[in-house]
């Protein structure tokens, strides 16, 4: 027996007919043919299919897609404006904040719902709010500092340090800069 | 190579845009027109017969289109999976293990049947209606136990548990002993750790049937291999196969070899004619894919007072599993690199591999590297305890000097600078105040433990001489470069990158070699269809091996364009100068043609005679040694004698892997391992039960992964000793973090805890473990 959600995706409206038991992260992938929100877990310990639902931030395999009904989603794929990445996208690109990168969509949103509602959170404050995503590659570090520097960037609370330059304007370590065609 | 620019930047990964916007592609997000999807039904039981298998009730799930089991894939699969040599040329056992079980269940988590249905839940669903009658029998759980003679068997027809025996000894270990002032022993545990990349395995199969082809996108480490075994198990030339390892969500070690579902998924799709999807659940992947460590070791070091360190004498229990793991004896390596930075008189290992009926262990990031270097750091603090020498002493005073060094089996650390790095640690952490104020805390009752890890690693695998003979083929390394008439190059490699940001760096390393504007070169890998036949990335290879391959190539098409050069400007190729990318007649730099320019003219007319057309070289790269990184790595943690707890208040790194390509995806790098080392150090641990051989450890909530709340900030540095085993002066960078963090945080933790007379603390170092091992001191 297949029921009927009328979904907003992205700012998409979307009306689909799904199963009862469809979970939401399954919707988006699937239904919605949004990739971008993973899945890394079955106990909802991961992280990776953190979406926000009506602006809060939800481990989207932890609901089904029926009780998402009449709301608002948002995914990775929903934050850039046009090919401009979103603050905390661009801050996980300038810090190094990703390897493998298939945490990361949890992490961008989970950050970009702590950082709605806590426009400069302290270092504990982001542990407290990230505590929920798991990342096996960067150790967290930069994570902590892409966080730092998406504040930073998005509510003018500092000044934006990236530690990495853009391809375009290289500089060697113990060498003088050199500008390369990129 | 030309004025660097590019090599040794700090620039952005070009990877990342797409991935920090939702558009990786992964192979779960692989979707075929007429797709089924495939769930694995799989042995609950650590060991059991199986009785009856009941598919009726499955098969008749409306949605499900197929359940197979061992009879029906038995035509469509042929032979055993792969083991190779690694370390132990003589096993003395080598099991067949297929892809799926076949009267006889060895471990939890083994294939029994798959089903195939229209979409993941019916599939799920029908995984459940399959009916299998097992008889449990007898589960070996302990494989200390398990070698001992009369032992249970993990299979009944084996002789007995034992995988392998061997022993490494050099120099004359009886002596050594005799000679001592000293000795301590001790037995240091490694736990079984699980890899847990964040992407679960998974494959997408695509089976053609009239142009007999198979497509299998793959979450792997090693396509080219993935390819080699699937195409011969399954009867088709390699030629008909194609795998495609998409953007991979990490590895760590644990996606190194073929595993049973690849075959079984790609055997689906021809039993059913349709393209079949299997993902793996978190709650498969930590009971199926194989796990990392599962060691033990009993070290007895003999040493004078004065510190010197004379003899190592210790024994490797390892846990193979029920079936070796493709490369599970390429942890034996431990015994050959435990003599550490150090010089040693004699050296004697023995390691015995026993089989449990448990998921096998195979290599986990740093594999072999991580036991050895815990091991041997642990010894240097043990002797140093005894003593009553600072353990910083103790290391310089062993330490290897003179480079090219050749330790005790033979093998050539190409270049190091052990003291710089150990130094430079020492002073960031600003060591003598560090010891003072532990002084101080301890009269306060608090207490501060400073731990130190001064590693070397093998890592660069490898020259052939050495490789050949363990994996049958060789783990050279390939790539192609190919400048396209624009100017643009394409270059194509064999290795792999899953989180190690090659896009980015072997494209700096081809701007230089090029001289070709960094944004005109794309690097493709992971293809089989377009990639040159490679080795994979694993064992920090990569740069070593695949970026010299790539450098190879670029100076063929150099070469090449030299020539093309001369013949324009009618002089001799010895008169051209090559300067970042522009092409000249010496002392005329002002009429130059650029490398775009001499491309575009090597697809045109006028070439010189015997010159083809065309502009793009192949090679294969095969190192002439390993490549040694090193560096020393010291943690300071606070224990909460209350608690137990351990708080990392500093962790500092200073790394020599050589030249540097990116610093920035170095020290991404350095983080991560760190991370992991600490991981295994303080918080994970695979646990069986005893009696039954079930997984205790079998979700997220029941294993710690550490989160950002747990881990520190890293402090690093580096220095710099080129690598002479390479043009580009590189090592290897991908492990080190690894291989020399949990040494570092368990010395901490026991300095801290010494006033209590506690001289080893096991993995991980728990609240409860420490708290209890405090309070029976306190007794």
């Amino acid at each position: 027996m297949k029921q009927s959600v009328a979904i907003t995706v992205n700012g998409v409206q979307r009306e689909d007919a799904v199963e009862a038991r469809l979970l939401l992260v399954h919707y988006l992938r699937e239904v919605a043919g949004l990739t971008g929100t993973h899945i890394a877990c079955d106990t909802s310990q991961c992280g990776a299919c953190t979406v926000l639902v009506d602006g809060r931030a939800v481990k989207s395999c932890t609901v089904f897609a029926v009780q998402a009904d009449s709301s608002s989603v948002t995914t990775v794929e929903g934050i850039a404006t046009g090919s401009t990445l979103h603050p905390v996208q661009q801050a996980f690109w300038d810090e190094h904040g990703l390897q493998c990168g298939f945490c990361t969509p949890g992490f961008v949103m989970a950050t970009a719902a702590l950082l709605d509602g806590n426009p400069s959170p302290t270092d504990d404050e982001i542990r407290k709010g990230l505590e929920g995503n798991l990342c096996r590659c960067t150790g967290y570090a930069n994570i902590m500092r892409a966080v730092r520097s998406a504040a930073a960037a998005m509510h003018g609370t500092g000044e934006v340090r990236s530690t990495a330059t853009p391809a375009g304007a290289a500089t060697a370590e113990s060498k003088s800069a050199a500008t390369v065609g990129g | 190579m030309a004025v660097t620019q590019m090599v040794g930047a700090r620039i952005q990964r070009r990877e990342d845009p797409k991935l920090v916007s939702g558009h990786g592609r992964y192979v779960d997000d692989v979707r075929l027109v007429g797709m089924a999807h495939m769930v694995v039904v799989r042995s609950p039981f650590a060991h059991a017969r199986i009785t009856s298998i009941d598919t009726t009730a499955a098969r008749q799930l409306r949605g499900v289109i197929a359940v197979l089991t061992a009879g029906d894939f038995r035509p469509v699969i042929s032979g055993a999976l792969p083991v190779t040599n690694a370390f132990v040329p003589d096993k003395k056992q080598v099991p067949d293990q297929y892809p799926i079980a076949d009267g006889e269940a060895l471990y939890q988590g083994e294939p029994i049947a798959v089903v195939v249905a229209e979409d993941r839940y019916i599939a799920a669903d029908a995984a459940h209606l399959v009916s299998i009658e097992y008889e449990p029998l007898t589960a070996v759980t302990d494989h200390e136990r398990a070698m001992q003679p009369g032992a249970a068997l993990v299979k009944g027809d084996r002789p007995d548990n034992i995988g392998w025996d061997t022993t490494f000894a050099a120099g004359d270990i009886d002596a050594a002993f005799a000679s001592a002032e000293i000795v301590v022993k001790e037995r240091i545990t490694q736990q079984r750790v699980f890899p847990i990349a964040m992407e679960m395995r998974g494959c997408v199969a695509d089976y053609t049937p009239f142009e007999d082809r198979l497509t299998l996108w793959t979450s792997t480490q090693v396509p080219h291999f993935v390819r080699l075994f699937l195409s011969g198990s399954l009867g088709l030339p390699e030629s008909q196969v194609r795998v495609i390892a998409p953007d991979v969500g990490g590895a760590f070690g644990s996606k190194i070899r073929p595993y049973p579902e690849e075959y079984l998924c790609a055997a689906a799709s021809k039993l059913t004619g349709r393209p079949v999807k299997w993902n793996e659940e978190r709650s498969e992947n930590l009971l199926a894919t194989t796990h990392g460590r599962g060691q033990i070791f009993d070290i007895e070091v003999a040493a004078r007072r004065d510190g010197t360190l004379l003899g190592l004498r210790f024994t490797q229990l390892l846990d193979i599993g029920a079936y070796h793991g493709v490369f599970s004896a390429f942890q034996v390596v431990a015994c050959l690199v435990a003599g550490g930075c150090y010089g040693w008189e004699a050296i004697s290992a023995r390691s015995i591999g026993v089989f449990t009926n448990r998921t096998s262990t195979d290599p986990y990031r740093g594999a072999g590297r991580p036991e050895a270097t815990h091991l041997v750091e642990r010894a240097v603090d043990l002797v140093a305890r005894e003593i009553g020498m600072d353990p910083a002493d103790v290391r310089r005073r062993n330490f290897v000097h003179d480079f090219p060094h050749t330790n005790n089996f033979g093998l050539v650390y190409d270049s190091g600078d052990y003291d710089k790095t150990l130094d430079r640690a020492l002073e960031m952490v600003d060591y003598a105040g560090l010891r003072r104020r532990q002084e101080e805390l301890r009269k306060q009752g608090r207490y501060l433990g400073i731990g130190l890890s001064t590693y070397v690693e093998i890592c660069g695998l490898g020259p052939s001489a050495a490789t050949a003979p363990a994996a049958g083929v060789a783990l050279v390394e390939s790539s192609v470069v190919r400048v396209h008439p624009t100017g643009a190059v394409t270059v194509i490699v064999g290795t792999h990158a899953h989180g190690q940001g090659h896009d980015t760096t072997f494209a700096q390393i081809a701007a230089d070699a090029l001289g070709i504007p960094y944004a005109q070169i794309e690097v493709r890998h992971g293809d089989t269809a377009d990639t040159p036949f490679g080795y994979g990335t694993y064992g920090s290879r990569s740069l070593a091996v695949g970026g010299m391959a790539v450098l190879r190539s670029c100076q063929k098409v150099v070469e090449k364009t030299r020539q093309l050069a001369a013949h324009i400007f009618e002089a001799a190729e010895d008169d051209i100068v090559v300067d970042q990318g522009r092409y000249y007649v010496r002392g005329n730099p002002a009429d130059a043609r650029t490398i775009g320019e001499l491309a575009f003219a090597t697809y045109g007319a006028g070439l010189p005679p015997g010159m083809e057309h065309g502009l793009e070289a192949v090679s294969f790269f095969d190192p002439p040694n390993f490549v040694w990184p090193f560096g020393c790595h010291v943690c300071v943690v606070e224990v909460d004698t209350a608690t137990g707890a351990v708080h990392i208040e500093r962790y500092v790194a200073v790394d020599d892997c050589g030249n540097v390509i990116n610093p920035m995806v170095v020290d991404g790098q350095l983080h991560g391992g760190i991370a992991q080392g600490i991981a295994q150090a303080l918080f994970e641990e695979v646990r069986y039960d005893d009696e039954s051989g079930q997984l205790l450890t079998g979700s997220l909530l029941d294993y710690f992964v550490p989160t950002i709340a747990e881990l520190p900030d890293y402090e690093l540095d580096r220095t710099v000793t080129p690598s002479p085993t390479n043009e580009l002066g590189v090592k290897g960078i991908g492990e080190a973090g690894t291989i020399a963090s949990s040494a570092a945080v368990i010395n901490a933790v026991v300095d801290a805890l010494s006033p209590f007379g506690i001289r080893h603390v096991e993995m991980p170092a728990r609240p409860d473990r420490l708290w209890a091992m405090i309070e029976e001191a306190r007794r």
